[in-house]
């Protein structure tokens, strides 16, 4: 395995998927320096075998939930590049959901567009809307940045009712059987596969989240990923290091918008419907909780944070329902406290103490740990 | 009778990285001891760990009774008072003001009269009473800081680096009032210092540190002479 | 020439609103430098405490004064237990992000667990009635909540420039390790800060009933009183109080007679605000600007 240099000095170049992959540290097990890689591929190709079991065990409600899972963790890697790796806090990539599922919903409903494309479209929208976001970002900093997402995130819902006319407005649009006859079956299974539209929906936008979860890994991996986290840590002394701070943030707003553009395009693929109220501040938080839970800054958090925020309701007793989102609140505050690095931040300090390994070093430019890891010097 | 601070076997730093490795020095009451040192010394980290803004281990006693693991804001209610490097002084505040807040911890009546001294003695900072403290100079600023500490009425005060970032007039003027100020109140000061000259000036005592270490002790006048002292700044 | 007045009477009102909640937000920012989202649910939490006194025979006042203290107390609380210990808002800003949205859920929840879903009839502060002043009326609610808000000012004036607490607050606000070394408690004044913020949030809440109260009280409000701190300065208690009645007459006359904003677009001229301030003059009307060390 050799490291990969990006030396193209052009981030363009660098966004682009580099699939080799960069030196991992070996472990130090027994005494013996083995190397984790095949372990990791092993254990990564068996959760992937058994993500793709679900449709063929589980019940279609169950599937539909993890389908959910899936488009809320598409949004949270967005949230997760932007916010965990980069450290610019939005509480409003809601909106950016929404613009995808908008423009999905409408360019084949109203426009006959074929999904995929309609999907395309919604990523580069929600992409050139977050450019547009990013650009007046750049210039606002931390909390104020993050009550000027909130109030991005109030505004749109009440965009989409302004425009009823072409959004459905309150009432939300659907596409169905009577209404929209041509496109109807847009989200249905090919009728050669044997699948169920469940199960189909899910195959579907788990190749998608797939995609977009490698694309996030490279990017984070890359040169332009470690820019990124020197941003975020130091912003002056990133800048005076050579990192051309202005272009990277605005191209990491656009990019994580993109990407919950494309969770809402995904959203529509499933549900095939839109309403305002779906977009809103509350799918604003949902989707910042989700990756701090899930642990900001990691990799695979926002997929874990996701499957948390969405199972946690359904596995709370229900004897006294609203008592559940009471402790879901409180636990978040204490959260911060307990594991500031989400559920992936707990479960790597619990391996580091079972399991000392040789601290190499890390040429791949891995993310560096949460504050909880890190050594306060 | 007992010192006023003691302190021995002192270990501290920040985080992983431990600072001072185990020193020792104590000051008398009513006595101005120095503590010299290069950058890096650990000079600051001494008053911090004293103060109670780091961590540290070992003996730290004012006047006999331990002060190790209190919080800065009780030290000053006990007769401590510290000057950080920098100065501290409230840039927000007007000068009334800061010299006010250094009374905090006070509840007597004296505290306009105080005010008002502490103008006599340093007639510039009467002058701007009303200004915001973050519009004077460095020099005044230092005064400000000083006088705001002397508000509590401390017996023992803490200076970090006073004459740094000062024109070297300044620094003389505000050591001959710290020398002043000790006569006459009694007050004792520890002051740590990179000036060696005119702290010494003042200074019954001194030690020198280097690298965490102490690695000189005496009176100001064996001090004024001392190999460690020169070889600790200049590196020779 | 009356229909624009009792537009700019109606601004006013929903402005002292906005006004009151940005009081207590400029609070919690100046003295401990956080931005609490939570701000608004913890108002609706207290309005539902100070209806349910009420709805138990206490005199309207008295309920909102016993809110008030207990506002104070479960504010300080706040701060003391569940703020302070994930540190300080410049360390780990989105860590306090994550703690003030918590809180902002649980409030919202525990408001919802404790008093269902039904509406609770409430009569505004100051009564229903009105007077009329060049053709258009003028609610007593708006006066009054005017002159309240002149009050909360004039009162926290004299606390921060005229008490020694208020000397201790303002010096831990600008820094908080000097403050400490020269004897402020700087715990205890962090706690007074959210203590009042939150007992001023509790007056706010209330100010806010129209007819009813419930759950989505405060959530409207939340979003105008950013928009109202931010433009007035986060650390201005007089910039939250003009920020948010320019914010209430701006939302109100936009929507009158600007048509492509309408009814639907409320939050647009909030937002818009927003952004202008913070890339015009980011320090807002009245605050001051910081230099940031590096």
């Amino acid at each position: 395995m050799s490291a990969t240099t990006e030396n193209s000095g052009d981030p363009i170049a660098d966004l682009l998927p580099t699939f080799a992959m960069p030196l991992t540290p070996r472990w130090n097990v027994f005494g013996r320096s083995v190397s984790p890689v095949p372990l990791k591929a092993g254990i990564t190709f068996l959760l992937i075998v058994a993500a793709l079991q679900i449709p063929q065990q589980l019940g279609k409600s169950d599937v539909n939930l993890f389908s959910e899972v899936l488009c809320l963790a598409i949004a949270a890697m967005g949230v997760n590049l932007l916010t965990g790796f980069n450290g610019q806090i939005s509480v409003g990539h809601g909106a950016f959901y929404g613009i995808g599922a908008y423009t999905s919903f409408l360019l084949v409903a109203d426009h006959e567009w074929s999904f995929p494309m309609a999907a395309l479209a919604a990523a580069v929208v929600s992409f050139v809307v977050g450019l547009l976001v990013g650009l007046p970002a750049l210039r606002i900093k931390g909390l104020y940045l993050a009550i000027v997402t909130l109030a991005l995130a109030a505004l749109f819902p009440q965009i989409v009712i302004r425009f009823a006319d072409v959004t459905g407005g309150t009432s939300g649009m659907q596409i169905t059987k009577q209404e929209t006859p041509t496109v109807y079956d847009f989200n249905r299974p090919p009728s050669d596969s044997g699948l169920q539209p469940d199960q189909w929906r899910f195959y579907v936008i788990f190749v998608v989240a797939m995609v977009c979860l490698l694309l996030v890994r490279n990017l984070v991996r890359s040169r332009v990923g470690r820019a990124l986290v020197a941003t975020r840590d130091n912003e002056t002394a990133a800048e005076v290091v050579g990192v051309a701070l202005a272009r990277y943030k605005v191209l990491t707003f656009g990019i994580s918008a993109m990407l919950a553009g494309i969770g809402g395009a995904m959203q529509v693929f499933l549900n095939g419907s839109v309403n305002p109220s779906q977009f809103g501040i509350d799918l604003s938080i949902t989707i910042l909780v989700a990756v701090v839970v899930g642990g900001a800054a990691t990799i695979v958090g926002p997929l874990v944070g996701a499957f948390f925020i969405e199972m946690l309701p359904t596995w709370l007793p229900t004897d006294t329902p609203q008592a559940s989102p009471v402790l879901f609140g409180l636990s978040l505050v204490l959260l911060m406290r307990v594991a500031p690095g989400g559920v992936v931040g707990l479960a790597r300090r619990t391996w580091s103490r079972l399991s000392p390994k040789i601290n190499g070093p890390r040429p791949g430019g891995a993310p560096p740990p949460m504050p909880d890891d890190a050594v306060t010097a | 009778m007992t010192d006023i601070l003691r302190v021995a076997d002192l270990v501290a730093g920040y985080g992983q990285v431990t600072v001072l490795q185990g020193i020792h020095f104590r000051v008398a009451h009513g006595e101005v001891v120095v503590i010299l040192g290069a950058n890096g010394a650990g000079k600051t980290t001494t008053l911090r760990a004293v103060s109670g803004m780091l961590a540290a281990k070992g003996t730290v006693d004012f006047d006999g009774a331990s002060i190790l693991g209190k919080r800065p804001d009780q030290l000053v209610g006990m007769g401590i008072a510290h000057v950080p490097q920098g100065r501290g002084t409230i840039t927000e505040l007007t000068v009334d003001e800061n010299l006010r807040l250094g009374a905090y911890t006070r509840g007597d009546g004296e505290i306009d009269a105080d005010i008002a001294r502490w103008y006599e003695v340093f007639p510039r900072l009467g002058e701007r009473h009303a200004q915001a403290a973050g519009s004077m100079s460095g020099g005044e600023q230092q005064m400000l800081a000083i006088a705001r500490a002397l508000m509590a009425r401390p017996r023992l005060l803490l200076l970090d680096e006073p004459s740094l970032g000062l024109a070297p007039l300044v620094t003389r003027e505000l050591f001959e009032r710290l020398g002043r100020i000790n006569r006459e109140t009694g007050t004792a000061m520890l002051i740590v210092e990179q000036n060696a000259n005119l702290a010494l000036q003042i200074a019954a005592r001194g030690y020198v540190l280097e690298a965490g270490v102490l690695v000189a002790e005496g009176t100001s006048a064996e001090l004024s002479t001392d190999e460690s002292v020169r070889r600790a700044y200049l590196g020779y | 020439m009356s229909e624009f007045l009792q537009f700019v009477f109606l601004g006013l009102g929903k402005g002292a609103v906005y006004a009151s909640l940005a009081l207590a937000l400029v609070i919690v920012f100046r003295t401990t430098g956080v931005v609490n989202f939570a701000q608004g649910q913890m108002a609706l939490f207290s309005t539902y405490l100070t209806w349910t006194l009420w709805d138990n025979g206490l005199p309207v006042v008295l309920a909102l004064v016993i809110s008030m203290v207990i506002s104070f107390v479960g504010g300080a609380a706040i701060e003391r237990f569940f703020v302070r210990p994930v540190g300080g808002a410049h360390d780990n800003p989105l860590a306090v992000v994550i703690v003030t949205i918590g809180l902002y859920l649980t409030f919202g929840a525990l408001a919802l667990w404790l008093w269902g879903t039904n509406a609770k009839t409430f009569e505004p502060l100051f009564g229903t009635g009105a007077v009329k002043i060049v053709g258009a009326s003028i609610d007593y609610q708006t006066i009054g909540s005017l002159v309240v808000l002149a009050v909360e000012v004039v009162l926290l004036w004299l606390l921060l420039q005229r008490t020694k607490i208020g000397l201790g607050m303002r010096a831990v606000a600008s820094n908080t390790e000097a403050a400490a070394l020269v004897g402020v408690p700087v715990g205890r004044m962090l706690m007074i800060g959210w203590g009042l913020a939150a007992a001023i949030g509790a007056v706010a809440g209330t100010l806010a009933i129209d007819t009813a109260l419930s759950g989505e009280l405060m959530l409207v409000p939340l979003i105008y009183a950013f928009a109202a701190a931010t433009l007035g300065g986060f650390d201005s208690p007089l910039g939250a109080v003009v920020g948010g009645l320019i914010v209430g007459l701006t939302a109100e006359l936009s929507a009158a007679y600007i048509d492509a904003i309408g009814q639907d677009l409320r939050m647009l001229p909030a937002f818009v605000l927003i952004i202008a301030v913070l890339l015009i003059r980011p320090q807002g009307l009245f605050g001051r600007t910081t230099v940031s060390r590096v």
